[in-house]
């Protein structure tokens, strides 16, 4: 078929094709070198990736025998500092992660996606891997002029030494993820004697093959295609959101700056195209935000020292809204319905956790009322009912606990108040019979609370009200 | 990536519709091609590996000699293993001593239900909560004693009751019937020994309250075994007729059988022993 039918659907068409046409998006054909430009931004861009170190130093931090944070999957338990968190309490993790979750959209809806642009993994080890890169092969120019050239001792020997310097970090950063959920000296003893688990070596494989791609060749192709965060924020952003912005007002119409010519008439963007050669996902920020801004402030950087060369004010690309660039009248922060309600359900999942956190407990007791039969009569007329009891020791040591009942009047413990030993961590589960004269009853449905109590420390107990059963 | 390509100039299979609809060969892109016979060799490969083509007998083995009935035994011995911390011991202590340890009779107490179902449930009940003629396991009332050991010795060799008929007058099974219903069978003359009585009190006790050793009820607890509607006829006929009295059909039958000598092993009693000790009356 050709264009030239005259049907307008195909004109419509034809002008969507000019747009993406336009709007040509690099998918990985061409590989990104960025210009490494020093500035606030770039300063502020180390201070922030900093926290992963919180990663990479945290599982040596002792406390007390054991490591202070350790996730431990076998055992069924995550131990943080004097904390013990067991399968029953994590219901707090999904207030931890709704927390995230909620912080993620407050701070994008208010600043953009400061956390591509300063804290994600994807982006953070990207720029320590391009910073060796540029440290071995040089400046955007030589990389570009190794890259094409024939493979020679030279090349071989750098490219070799690039590689191999990232699969180490890739290994680094599996091995560091492991060392979360065991004891981090003795998984590094098990990894240079060679007899980690498999589940561990296939972990440390599958971060280190992960890194190494990820940070090495697909880099800003992970942001552009594989990230649902990054969609995510994209649709969390408004007009009032601040984000790295091209002040088009002051910069436009652009023309180039020749030396010894005053210039009139033309605004301050001189395309130097120095905001393009430093960013890392080889974007124009001046086309305005797109989805490939992880919005990392480095053209700001670019930019300002630019402007303070050509004796221009900075500020030309700044953090900025796109309805302060348009005039429109700014909306303070806490009168934003979004930012309240983002505001509200952050303080509730903060809440929920100190809630559960200082709610612990250190014994947990359910009961079962055995319902077939619901009560026995007994040779001599009192009336026996049976209780399945599941006690949990939340503490880090086992006790000496009693089961103690109290209910209906005369109540008695078929066995007695009987002492038994509850293993830490682990649930006891015991069979309780109650018996109680019938002359004590007067109703068909009597209530009874059992209580356990470790000996040794009646504060630590649990208790949970159930039933006794009769005929009235 | 092929959403680059204009779909004006891919090619097509020459077909046209409504002048415009052309009918596009475009080629399917390149990763779900790589997918594609990424899969094939998959294919390949399973076969290799795994048992895959059914022959005339048998069928081809594979390299891993895998089947899922080895896989089911394997995980079945981890779960054996796990069970050995308690079977193990079980297969030596006594009864008494599996009774006396709290955590080994927690775990009979939860592991023999499946045994108790089996062999148990059928008469008396799935919670030991018994049937009419079937005696209730989870009261504290025995007919041949609630020690772990007489629970034991009931199990491996049975029990069969016995209670000669009494052919008496109706007016005498009534003043023995109200009596025992009363609870008080020791003060009616005719349970005890002749010549005023019948000789109840032989087996049933002076005091009415039975004899373990004969399997003899106790007759002043509110405990009855061959409930009726009508309990005064049920008392009445039992007295009348007696229980597994031979050539009588009208008489009560309670025989329990035997599982011991063979129908069970010796540590699967112990362990129903103690089930049943645990079901709320042991002694």
């Amino acid at each position: 078929m050709s264009n030239d039918t005259g049907s307008p659907g195909a004109t419509q068409i034809d002008a969507l094709y000019d747009e993406q046409g336009h709007w040509h998006i690099n998918t990985g054909e061409k590989t990104i070198h960025a210009k490494r430009m020093p500035g606030r931004f770039r300063r502020l861009k180390w201070f922030t990736a900093s926290v992963w170190l919180i990663f990479f130093l945290g599982p040596y931090l002792r406390w007390g025998e054991r490591q202070a944070i350790i996730l431990d999957i076998p055992q069924r338990k995550f131990q943080i500092f004097d904390i013990t968190i067991l399968p029953q309490d994590v219901w707090m993790l999904s207030l931890v992660l709704l927390f995230f979750a909620i912080l993620l959209a407050v701070v994008t809806s208010v600043a953009g996606r400061v956390f591509c642009g300063y804290f994600c993994f994807q982006t953070v080890w990207t720029d320590i891997f391009t910073l060796i890169e540029e440290r071995l092969e040089g400046s955007p120019a030589q990389r570009h002029k190794l890259d094409k050239a024939p493979w020679d001792g030279r090349k071989l020997l750098i490219k070799g030494v690039k590689h191999a310097l990232w699969i180490a970090i890739g290994i680094l950063t599996g091995i560091t993820f492991t060392l979360w959920f065991g004891d981090a000296y003795e998984m590094w003893r098990s990894y240079f004697a060679l007899d980690a688990a498999p589940i561990a070596w296939g972990t440390v494989a599958t971060f280190a093959i992960f890194t190494y791609l990820f940070g090495g060749f697909m880099r800003e192709q992970v942001c552009f295609w594989l990230c649902p965060y990054a969609r995510i924020q994209g649709v969390m952003m408004d007009a009032e959101t601040i984000v790295p912005a091209y002040d088009f007002n002051r910069g436009e119409p652009r023309a180039r700056l020749k030396k010894g010519e005053a210039v009139t008439g033309t605004g301050d963007c001189i395309e130097c195209n120095q905001c393009i050669a430093v960013c890392p996902t080889g974007i124009d920020i001046r086309e305005g935000q797109q989805e490939g801004c992880i919005t990392c402030g480095l053209c700001l950087d670019a930019c300002d020292s630019v402007m303070s060369r050509i004796n221009k004010p900075r500020g030309l690309i700044r953090y900025s809204s796109l309805d302060a660039l348009q005039g429109v009248p700014h909306i303070p922060l806490l009168k934003r319905p979004r930012i309240l309600i983002y505001l509200a359900i952050l303080l509730l999942s903060v809440a929920g956790i100190y809630y559960g956190l200082t709610h612990l407990g250190t014994l947990e007791l359910k009961v079962i009322h055995s319902r077939a039969p619901l009560f026995v009569q007994m040779s001599d007329g009192t009336i026996q009912n049976k209780y399945d009891l599941k006690i949990l020791n939340k503490l880090d040591h086992d006790i000496e606990a009693r089961i103690s009942a109290s209910g209906p009047p005369g109540l008695e413990l078929v066995d007695g108040e009987r002492l038994l030993t509850l293993k830490s961590g682990r649930l006891t589960s015991r069979i309780i019979y109650i018996k109680v004269a019938s002359s004590n009853l007067d109703a068909s449905r009597l209530p009874l609370t059992f209580t356990v109590q470790n000996v040794d420390n009646p504060e630590e107990s649990a208790s949970y009200d159930s039933a006794f059963f009769s005929q009235p | 990536m092929s959403d680059k390509q204009n779909p004006y100039s891919a090619p097509d299979t020459g077909h046209v519709w409504d002048d415009t609809l052309r009918e596009l060969t475009n080629q399917p892109p390149r990763w779900w091609m790589l997918g594609f016979y990424a899969s094939l060799a998959l294919v390949v490969v399973y076969v290799i590996i795994y048992p895959a083509i059914p022959l005339v007998s048998s069928h081809t083995k594979g390299l891993l000699d895998w089947t899922s009935i080895k896989e089911y035994k394997e995980d079945l011995a981890v779960i054996e293993e796990k069970r050995a911390e308690f079977e193990r011991p079980l297969q030596e202590m006594s009864a008494a001593a599996i009774l006396a340890d709290d955590n080994l009779a927690d775990y009979v107490q939860r592991s023999a239900k499946v045994l108790f179902g089996d062999n148990c449930a059928a008469c008396h009940g799935i919670e030991g909560q018994g049937n009419q003629g079937y005696p209730v396991l989870n009261d504290n009332d025995w007919l041949y004693g609630g020690t772990i050991q007489a629970i034991e010795q009931s199990i491996t060799t049975g029990r069969n009751g016995m209670m000669p008929a009494h052919p008496l007058s109706e007016a005498e099974l009534n003043r023995l019937a109200d009596a025992i219903i009363a609870g008080n069978p020791a003060s009616e003359p005719l349970f005890g020994f002749p010549p005023e009585g019948k000789g109840c009190a032989a087996c049933h006790g002076t005091d009415g309250k039975g004899m373990h050793a004969l399997g003899a009820a106790n007759l002043t607890d509110p405990i009855w075994r061959f409930v009726a509607a009508d309990q005064r006829e049920s008392v009445k006929h039992t007295i009348q007729h007696g229980v597994n009295v031979p050539g009588n059909s009208q008489s009560r039958n309670a025989v329990m059988p035997q599982f011991g000598g063979g129908k069970l092993s010796d540590t699967e009693i112990r362990k129903l022993a103690v089930y049943v000790h645990k079901l709320g009356g042991g002694q």
